[in-house]
């Protein structure tokens, strides 16, 4: 089970550790990371213990928690102990693992991208974590390159070792990094309307009381409850859900804002000399990301609905060669929220053009058929939401009858406006080099892709797509990207496939002519 | 614009061996058998409970049983295959279908899959990976020999073709 890796790669280097530069380790420091951690589930324990006495089962979960934790020193720990990296001329080396040998040796040549992450108790002992990218598709996740834990210092000069020994050598005729751009906090304005703020409010409630209903406390028998409990418990209940619904929504506003300000601080967009873009953002999480130019395939322009009424959008890379898909949505962000204007600039500057083109000239409209099928998916999906009060109150209070059908009167208008804007959304056209693709009403992308990116076609039908003429064709990119084209009539779709990647497509399509 | 020729996709030349049908039903079988089959244990074994889990199997058995009848030969009359020397397209799917086209130019890896069920008929599936996650193209249910075959042909023209595939 040991990854003994590539034994063709490793040839060159089998003639002992004595060639070539030292070995180095992670940081010493990061023992002090790790003893840090502890810290939190102990104090926690121990305050546990003497505020409520041996309760034994707070006693069980906090002790499987400190157990978990002492675990995960254990192995990091073990980790700093046996951890040994280099770089040879041409390659990096980093052997690992104490039970669990591990050598890699990758050429400098195939990697990717060189990420600088540091959390918060890494930055407090001046460490930070080096990530190498080698863009393999078929790699599990135990076998990326990283340095979890080395000086910044450290960190600093071996991603400039990486990205300059990797010898892109193409000269931008610059002779410094440009920034492209940096942090406005005028942007702050559009932090509250990335909705999950909401959502996490009541995750947050759920596992405080989860967390409370573990150590046998009744929150509703709480101190504090009781007192609210006391003075509001008369008015009206129309009154205290609208208290609530204010409340929620301002503590998820919050939540957005400190999670905005959190993830974007320091936000800095730079092009650098050797022609790669690097992004730098973080208040307590620092983070850089290395995106090499000749990778970026194209942008993706995000406006959900909220930020759409405001006039903001977000900007991400569509880019090969990066990790996973979770990770991926992370490092591929190149903007916060900001207006759609400098999103716009942004894209074009990245992309070399002299506009965005994502900006919206003419695409072209899909048939009527597709509107058909958004207002009959949402009908679907309001259909329940009246027919379970309907039956409920048909069996039990025609109170419930009544609610039923002024949902289905509210709803049915409401479904069709989101429907006819979702429609609206739906278009496809060809600008120059690029394929430009838009859809989306709760989160409208538009997406402008390299026609030489495109590396494969699928196409998919459902059953009622057949029955009304419609196909998805979706592009493929190198990494994660397959971008749809959805609901679009067969002809239409195949001919646009065809004249955005001649050829590709053109041996498997049948013409006759109509009659 | 609206007396353009009515284009559409033409299916791949190369059916899937009919010997499929045999490997999605005993697939889709042991699927679909196992819930009602531990019902019909039960209903017979414990008798007060014969109602109950007489119900419980006809309920898991109906659904089981019309799924195999449909999906094996549904997706034998979809499932379809070809390469070219510049492409692989393959249809796959039932309810939901799919076609894939990916250019030899574009292809990383090439492997062969046998499943144990695959084997016992003599099948054998090829995966043709590419520089996307969403990109790979799957064959499956065809005969190992021409698996073989096809495999070589993709390879040695990969091969052929320079760049990083991406």
């Amino acid at each position: 089970m040991s990854h003994d890796t590539e034994p063709r790669e490793a040839t060159g280097t089998s003639n002992g550790a004595a060639a070539g530069p030292e070995w180095s380790r992670l940081s010493p420091r990061l023992l002090l990371v790790n003893l840090s951690m502890l810290a939190g589930p102990l104090a926690l324990f121990a305050l546990t213990v003497a505020s409520t006495g041996a309760n034994l089962q707070a006693l069980i979960s906090l002790g499987s928690l400190v157990i978990t934790f002492l675990v995960v020193t254990g192995i990091s720990t073990m980790r700093l102990l046996t951890t040994r990296f280099r770089v040879t001329g041409d390659r990096v080396e980093l052997r690992s693992g104490l039970l669990f040998r591990s050598r890699r040796s990758v050429p400098v040549d195939r990697i990717r991208s060189v990420d600088l992450e540091a959390k918060p108790t890494h930055r407090l002992f001046g460490l930070t974590s080096l990530r190498i990218g080698t863009g393999e598709q078929s790699s599990p996740s135990s076998r990326k390159l990283s340095l979890d834990g080395i000086t910044r210092h450290q960190a600093r000069e071996l991603r400039r070792l990486l990205l300059d020994s990797r010898g892109s050598g193409r000269a931008t005729g610059q002779d410094e990094d440009v920034t492209i751009a940096e942090m406005d906090w005028a942007w702050l304005r559009y932090a509250p309307l990335t909705v999950w703020g909401v959502g996490s409010v009541f995750v947050g409630l759920g596992t405080a009381y989860r967390i409370l209903h573990e150590m046998k406390v009744d929150p509703l028998e709480l101190g504090v409850v009781k007192d609210i409990e006391d003075r509001f418990g008369s008015v009206p209940l129309w009154f205290g859900v609208l208290v609530a619904a204010v409340i929620t929504a301002v503590a998820g506003a919050a939540i957005s804002t400190a999670t905005f300000v959190d993830a974007w601080a320091n936000y800095r967009l730079e092009r650098e000399q050797d022609g790669s873009f690097r992004i730098r953002r973080g208040l307590l999480i620092s983070r850089s990301v290395t995106i090499e130019e000749r990778r970026l395939r194209g942008v993706e322009v995000a406006e959900p609905m909220l930020l759409r009424w405001a006039g903001g959008a977000s900007l991400s890379a569509i880019a090969g060669g990066l990790s996973n898909s979770s990770e991926n949505r992370s490092r591929c962000s190149l903007t916060p929220p900001v207006p759609r204007d400098e999103a716009l600039r942004v894209a074009a500057d990245l992309l070399a053009e002299e506009r965005s083109p994502t900006e919206l000239t003419a695409l072209v409209p899909h048939s009527r058929a597709a509107l058909r099928r958004r207002i009959n998916r949402g009908l679907l999906v309001l259909a329940p939401v009246v027919a379970i009060p309907l039956g409920l109150g048909l069996w039990l209070t025609p109170v419930l009858v009544h609610t039923a059908w002024i949902t289905a009167l509210v709803g049915i208008p409401v479904v069709i406006a989101l429907a006819n804007d979702a429609y609206r959304a739906l278009g496809h056209g060809i600008r120059d080099r690029y394929l430009v693709v838009r859809a989306g009403t709760f989160a409208r992308r538009t997406v402008a892709l390299q026609r030489d990116g495109v590396i494969g076609w699928t196409i998919t039908r459902s059953y009622f797509q057949r029955r009304n003429g419609l196909l998805t064709i979706g592009a493929t990119t190198a990494g994660v990207g397959c971008h749809k084209v959805r609901d679009v009539s067969v002809g239409v779709g195949l001919t646009y496939a065809e004249e955005a990647v001649p050829n590709l497509l053109a041996p498997f399509i049948e013409r006759s002519p109509r009659g | 614009m609206n007396h353009i020729d009515d284009v559409r996709l033409r299916p791949p030349r190369n059916r899937v061996e009919a010997r499929a049908v045999g490997w999605w039903t005993l697939q889709s079988a042991l699927f679909a058998l196992p819930l009602p089959i531990v019902f019909g244990v039960l209903s017979l074994s414990i008798p007060p409970a014969r109602l109950f889990f007489g119900w419980a199997f006809a309920i898991s058995l109906v659904p089981g049983l019309a799924y195999m009848a449909v999906m094996p030969t549904w997706r034998y009359r979809v499932h379809r295959w070809e390469t070219t020397d510049e492409a692989v397209y393959a249809a796959s799917g039932w309810l939901w279908q799919q076609w894939r086209v990916v250019p030899l130019s574009r292809i990383q890896t090439v492997d062969t899959l046998r499943g144990p069920l695959q084997q016992l008929f003599g099948l054998s599936g090829i995966t043709v990976t590419t520089a996307s996650y969403s990109g790979t193209v799957k064959i499956k249910g065809i005969d190992h020999r021409t698996a073989r075959d096809v495999v070589e042909h993709l390879t040695k023209s990969t091969q052929a073709t320079p760049g990083d595939a991406t």
